[in-house]
């Protein structure tokens, strides 16, 4: 696949061929988690483990966020005591977590798939409902790639 | 829908920004379009405010009446019964009232105004790649809609149905249902409250359940109040039709409380149960977990068969974001075709700030725009 160095090149010199989306792993309830397993279509762009382990470090993200134990209990009691308006001024655990997750995204985007000509969407994004991961091609071989992306999005 | 196909990014129009047009042009061309906020282009029926601060459902339902009802009597009990009891009881009481009325109010505008758990319906590709994924029958008539799409999903050994939703073009998380009222999916539905005039579900469960328990309180220390303070008052041989004479407005406070006191006492217990049991009322009515809908699996699979875990995850667990990012500003189809403006560095701590807090959410897109070609 096209190889760019950084984020800048990839901005400058490729377009967008398609996007692939990792959809939620509901096997453990309604708390936040993707699949693990690598989409075929990037088969050849990155490698299974490296894949993995952002989505598996993304999945633990979530699952400090959503943890439910004594300092979740305790900021849920004082919110409860203050009418629940400590909301308006302090910010959540989980929207700390969120910032984080941000950082984390960003950094794996410039580290690791930018370079593989892909780019990362922040789940918060898409309402949490999946990750969307866009593929991009060098320009100069994109004859190609806008006819695979028209038969993609005309699958109906 | 929109046009899924990406345009390749003309690398001259990159390069060279056309330059803005001089003043002697005359102003045909179209204006540069205000930047619309994501509540502006909002898809379900709902009404924000406060430039997408407060959301509620379309229909407000009988929220006015709900407030009115509580600032009244509570008003009335204030005015006309505390100085009466103050003097012959305790100073406590107007305290007591106050702290419960201060806590009804609150946590009703926050019931009302809070974003329940909307999920955002899918994007244009997002559908597209679903719908590919799905196994559809041939059909040449746009009317004839394909039997209902699910999905199977084993969570703690039991198999639970996940269901497409066709609105949202989604396949329905957990526990999420589809309000046809607010035409929105919202996340761990529990019902749509005509008094509050919202859905009620993850995200305002908690100020909901507060709510009605602060009111059965609220309603019946009003209610004891009144009868103790028409009591004195009838005392001394005066009679209870010379008490109301003097303290008219107890009456209309009685009237009120009392036939709302046992329908607000039944809900509290009614949703503690459901609390202590990890339920929502659409699962429960539904008797999605009971087997009364003729499945053989019975068992909550979300309970922790714990009262205290379950009570506590349903009330105290972490608030978890909205989803919808009203007050965030909506691509423009120049953004769109280009690479992500989220994916540049600066703007990524923007969109950090979209969980949709306060003022400091929703900045404008960085000015990285690729002209109109």
């Amino acid at each position: 696949g096209p190889e760019f160095h950084n984020l800048q090149e990839l901005r400058q010199s490729a377009s967008l061929a398609n996007k692939v989306f990792i959809q939620r792993d509901y096997s453990e309830g309604t708390v936040c988690k993707f699949h693990t397993k690598l989409p075929s279509e990037l088969d050849s762009r990155i490698e299974k483990t490296l894949f993995e382990d952002t989505v598996k470090t993304l999945n633990n993200y979530y699952a400090e966020a959503e943890k439910i134990g004594g300092h979740a209990y305790l900021e849920g009691c004082l919110a409860c005591i203050t009418a629940y308006l400590i909301f308006l001024c302090m910010e959540t655990r989980y929207e700390k977590v969120l910032k984080k997750i941000s950082r984390y995204i960003q950094e794996q985007n410039e580290k690791i798939y930018a370079p593989r000509g892909l780019l990362i969407t922040d789940p918060i994004e898409r309402g949490m409902r999946v990750i969307e991961i866009s593929i991009y091609e060098d320009r100069s071989s994109s004859g190609s790639s806008t006819s695979s992306s028209t038969t993609s999005s005309s699958g109906r | 829908m929109k046009n899924c196909e990406y345009q390749q990014i003309d690398p001259k129009a990159l390069a060279t920004p056309s330059p803005a047009p001089t003043p002697s042009r005359p102003c045909l061309e179209k204006k540069p379009k205000r930047l619309k906020r994501k509540w502006e282009v909002f898809p379900g029926k709902n009404r924000f405010y406060c430039d997408g601060r407060i959301i509620v459902a379309r229909q407000s339902g009988v929220l006015p009446l709900t407030l009115g009802l509580i600032l009244v009597t509570s008003g009335l009990f204030f005015i006309f019964d505390c100085p009466f009891l103050v003097q012959h009881l305790t100073s406590c009481i107007p305290v007591i009232g106050g702290v419960l009325f201060v806590f009804v109010v609150i946590s009703l505008l926050q019931t009302s105004f809070t974003d329940p758990g909307i999920l955002p319906r899918a994007t244009p590709e997002e559908a597209a790649d679903i719908e590919k994924q799905i196994d559809n029958p041939i059909n040449s008539s746009s009317s004839y809609r394909p039997p209902p799409r699910t999905k199977e999903v084993v969570i703690n050994e039991q198999v639970v149905k996940l269901k497409y939703c066709f609105t949202c073009k989604i396949f329905r998380p957990p526990r999420t249902s589809h309000c046809s009222l607010c035409d929105n999916c919202v996340e761990r539905f529990d019902h749509h409250c005509p008094w509050v005039g919202n859905c009620v579900g993850k995200r305002n469960y908690r100020f909901f359940y507060m709510f009605i328990v602060s009111l059965s309180f609220h309603t019946a220390f009003i209610f004891g109040c009144v009868t103790t303070h028409l009591a004195l008052r009838s005392q001394g041989g005066n009679g209870l039709v010379f008490a109301l004479q003097q303290s008219p407005a107890s009456a209309l406070e009685l009237v009120v409380c009392f036939f709302s006191v046992w329908s607000i006492l039944g809900l509290s217990g009614f949703h503690t149960y459901l609390v202590a049991a990890n339920l929502t009322t659409n699962e429960d009515i539904k008797g999605s977990w009971s087997g009364k809908s003729g499945n053989e699996e019975s068992g909550n699979p979300f309970s922790y068969n714990n009262i205290f875990k379950n009570c506590c995850s349903v009330l105290c667990g972490p608030m978890p974001p909205s989803l919808i990012d009203r007050r965030g500003f909506v691509p423009t189809e120049d953004e769109v075709r280009a690479i992500p403006a989220e994916m540049e560095l600066p703007s990524i701590k923007t969109d950090i700030n979209m969980v949709g807090r306060g003022p400091t959410s929703g900045h404008a897109p960085p000015p990285f725009l690729p002209p109109n070609p």
